[in-house]
């Protein structure tokens, strides 16, 4: 009996991985049609490496599926859309771009084998991404060791850039905004007395109250309280009280929209009807809960889709006309990112990835979707920061902060 | 017990004769540890060889979860927690060990770590080598040491409560280490040396995770320490331990009514495995160079579960097989694009309908007809349950 078990259980031991075997060759198969959204036939890159230098190669590595598809969907659909405005307008140095976008399921590891694949199967030229600083941080070192000079669209932890000379970004980091909610309160609202209510057991937000807190200071204003909370707390209408009796004149909230509904609501019910100001955590369609709550109340942010300049109208006019929605922050940072990518690369000396490297790090006033920017020593975006004023949920454009002359 | 005495036999022949039974393990890890690492990898080229990396992690992981959810048939859903522990204790011992013993975050590892292609120079092993090893010696300690600590109170639970009870423990250890404080970053390493350990051991990065860690992990160091826990996973199925282990998957009130102490044995498996959980972490951590809990949520102890189930519970050559399956595949179905996950998903289904026992069952791959020359029991080669 044992051995006849035996040898069924062998044969469907083999059947088994017969079919992944199988699903795998599938998968190859599949290539040579499906493959390379953009651009030539990616599918001879299996067996028959394209004639070097053919075309403009550009990777991106996104979290196309996983729990935060949104993003990665976002980014890429502003790349690909930057993309196909440059082959229509010839490509780079009269090469057409290519796209390939990889998935990593939003995992690390899977960035590191997907911008590995990128580079060393595909031999793409450059690297776009990644939306999340985690994931930037584990592709970024595989692109600084070999040479391959990578733009994140939109991670704001200051230690992105510090892998090396290879890693950029189009977006600002983390501290600047606490200096554009300072700089706009003090000069645009014109207030000088103020309260902090930040959460503190969150990087960001505490992050944002130090920096807040110092460039207010630097503007002339005053803090006169400061509270905190942590993850979690729905019930702020202690520390609300306090800063009532204090005096101040607008409350300085860097949380997440999730907190920011409920301290409004619970201000406006204990009669404190000052200003919240915030940073681009508010960024949801979720204000709308806290209704009239919010109204008079501004956040930074990266972009605006209502921002009066002819590009960012267009661009938006040609994203709705591609993907049926307005473009959000993402969008326009991926888009952002592809296009200093061109641009640099028409400046470059060489198609090498030391000199196009060298050439997106010496971008200076590159009138972008999410303004004028320009790589600064760091590697950072030195760029402007819109603010936005909520009527009824809904953000509306307000003003735009440019970046300290420095 | 008759593989067990042909083994020992073998081990009497001259050549092997000088090594000591105990050394053998290591012996064979670093021989193939070195055939992969300087045969292997030269050949297949940077992507091959990364992806042949991720499969060695996964071997360990598996492997080791395996001894839990296999051997012991617990359900365990807290091996990335304990990966998490092993992997941040790793990657802040060889960062803040770096910046403490000769002031610089750099790599500082010989020819088995230098992670760049092409010709290798310098010593075999650096002095970051050592940092590196010890650091994982220590992360799978600590791990255990979780392990143990999880272990005494929960492991009197039994199935779903006890899988409830682990999948806490891994989400305790997430929100734990996203507490911690922001991490001293290279450029500002004279502070970090000037600081006391007991103060560095908590700067950990916090939510933003602990990143810009100098990378030591080659396809030698996973695949000595995947070939380890193969070994360690065979011995310890056909030790007088691994015996008390399948008797309580078997019939819980059996096996005490036999004498053996449920929750001691218990215990005992979850220490062993999260042991090697923990080394992989720190595999893990030290070849991204970068750890960031927020990763190592519940949705990866279902991946290494997956591979478990898949593999075969039970079987060690199951799991390595599984592990390296479904580390290739979701690289293999790279061009199904978006759909990519839902074949891979399907692929799992249609893999659970043929083969509901997993690959092997119970079985090991020499157990095959192919391979076999005398009949095996339920409990693999080594005679299993008595």
């Amino acid at each position: 009996m044992f051995t006849l078990s035996g040898v069924r259980s062998s044969k469907l031991t083999l059947a088994a991985m017969l079919v992944s075997g199988l699903a795998a060759l599938v998968g190859c198969g599949e290539k040579k049609d499906s493959a390379a959204p953009a651009g030539n036939t990616g599918g001879s890159t299996a067996t028959t490496p394209a004639p070097e230098g053919a075309t403009f190669k550009v990777g991106h590595y996104a979290s196309l599926t996983g729990s935060e598809a949104t993003f990665g969907v976002s980014t890429d659909n502003g790349i690909k859309l930057a993309v196909e405005e440059q082959n229509a307008a010839g490509g780079v140095k009269g090469k057409k771009v290519e796209l390939i976008t990889y998935d990593n399921q939003g995992k690390p590891q899977e960035s590191v084998t997907a911008v590995t694949r990128l580079i060393q199967q595909d031999k793409v030229l450059a690297v776009l991404g990644e939306v999340a600083s985690s994931r930037s941080l584990a592709g970024g070192p595989v692109c600084q060791r070999l040479g391959v000079p990578m733009i994140s669209p939109s991670s704001t932890n200051p230690d992105v850039t510090a892998v090396g000379d290879m890693i950029s970004r189009v977006c600002f980091i983390d501290p600047f905004q606490g200096y554009v909610g300072a700089k706009f309160v003090a000069e645009n609202l014109k207030k000088t007395k103020g309260a902090t209510l930040y959460n503190r057991a969150q990087a960001y937000s505490s992050g944002l109250n130090t920096n807040f807190k110092e460039a207010f200071a630097k503007l002339g204003g005053t803090v006169v309280d400061e509270q905190a909370y942590s993850d979690g707390d729905n019930d702020f209408s202690a520390q609300l009280s306090a800063i009532k009796a204090k005096g101040a004149e607008f409350i300085y909230v860097p949380g997440y929209y999730t907190e920011v509904v409920n301290i409004a609501k619970q201000a406006r019910k204990l009669g404190l009807n000052v200003p919240l100001i915030g940073g681009d955590g508010w960024d949801s369609e979720e204000l709308k809960n806290a209704g009239d709550a919010l109204n008079g109340c501004y956040f930074s942010n990266h972009y605006s889709h209502e921002d009066p300049r002819p590009e960012v109208q267009e661009f938006v006019k040609k994203y709705q006309a591609k993907f049926g929605k307005v473009p959000d922050g993402l969008a326009a940072l991926g888009y952002d990112a592809a296009k200093i990518l061109f641009d640099a690369a028409a400046r470059a000396q060489s198609m090498s990835g030391k000199d196009l490297a060298a050439a997106i790090n010496a971008t200076k006033d590159y009138q972008a979707i999410t303004g004028k920017i320009t790589i600064d020593a760091n590697r950072n975006a030195q760029k402007d920061a819109v603010v936005l004023e909520l009527v009824n949920g809904v953000p509306k454009y307000a003003a735009t902060i440019p970046a300290p002359k420095n | 017990m008759s593989k067990l005495f042909e083994e020992t036999r073998s081990l009497k022949a001259p050549v092997w004769g000088v090594i000591p039974r105990a050394a053998w393990p290591l012996v064979v890890a670093i021989a193939i540890g070195a055939l992969i690492y300087f045969g292997v990898s030269p050949l297949v080229g940077g992507f091959v060889s990364k992806v042949m990396l991720i499969v060695g992690i996964n071997i360990v992981l598996a492997v080791s979860l395996n001894i839990v959810n296999g051997y012991t048939g617990q359900f365990s859903m807290g091996h990335a927690g304990f990966m998490a522990v092993g992997g941040y204790v790793a990657a802040g011992i060889v960062y803040y060990g770096s910046i403490k013993l000769w002031g610089s975050a750099d790599p500082a590892g010989g020819i088995l770590s230098i992670v760049q292609e092409g010709p290798k120079s310098g010593p075999l092993l650096g002095k970051g080598d050592f940092l590196f090893v010890i650091s994982c010696l220590i992360g799978g300690l600590v791990a255990a040491g979780a392990g143990y600590v999880v272990g005494l109170p929960s492991l009197r639970l039994r199935g779903d409560y006890l899988a409830i009870v682990t999948l806490g423990f891994g989400e305790i250890v997430r929100v734990i280490l996203q507490g911690s404080h922001d991490q001293i970053q290279p450029w500002k390493a004279a502070d970090a040396a000037a600081m006391p350990v007991y103060e560095l051991a908590w700067k950990l990065g916090g939510p933003k995770g602990f990143n810009l860690v100098p990378t030591y992990t080659t396809l030698f160091w996973v695949y000595f320490w995947a070939v380890l826990t193969c070994i360690a996973a065979y011995r310890l199925k056909s030790s007088s331990s691994g015996r008390a282990f399948l008797s309580i998957r078997e019939d819980e009130v059996a096996a005490q009514a036999m004498g053996v102490d449920l929750t001691k044995y218990k215990v005992r498996a979850f220490v062993f495995s999260s042991f090697f959980a923990g080394v992989a972490g720190g595999l893990y951590a030290l070849d991204i160079g970068a750890i960031s809990a927020g990763d190592l949520n519940f949705i990866k102890s279902f991946d290494i579960i997956i591979m478990v189930v898949l593999g075969g519970l039970g079987s060690i050559s199951g799991a390595v097989l599984a592990a390296v399956i479904l580390s290739i595949l979701p690289e293999a179905l790279r061009d199904f694009q978006s759909y990519r996950l839902i074949v891979y998903a399907l692929l799992l289904i249609v893999i659970m309908i043929v083969r509901p026992q997993g690959l092997f069952g119970v079985r090991e791959v020499w157990d095959l007809k192919i391979f076999k020359r005398r009949g095996g029991g339920l409990g693999g080669s080594a005679g299993g349950a008595p």
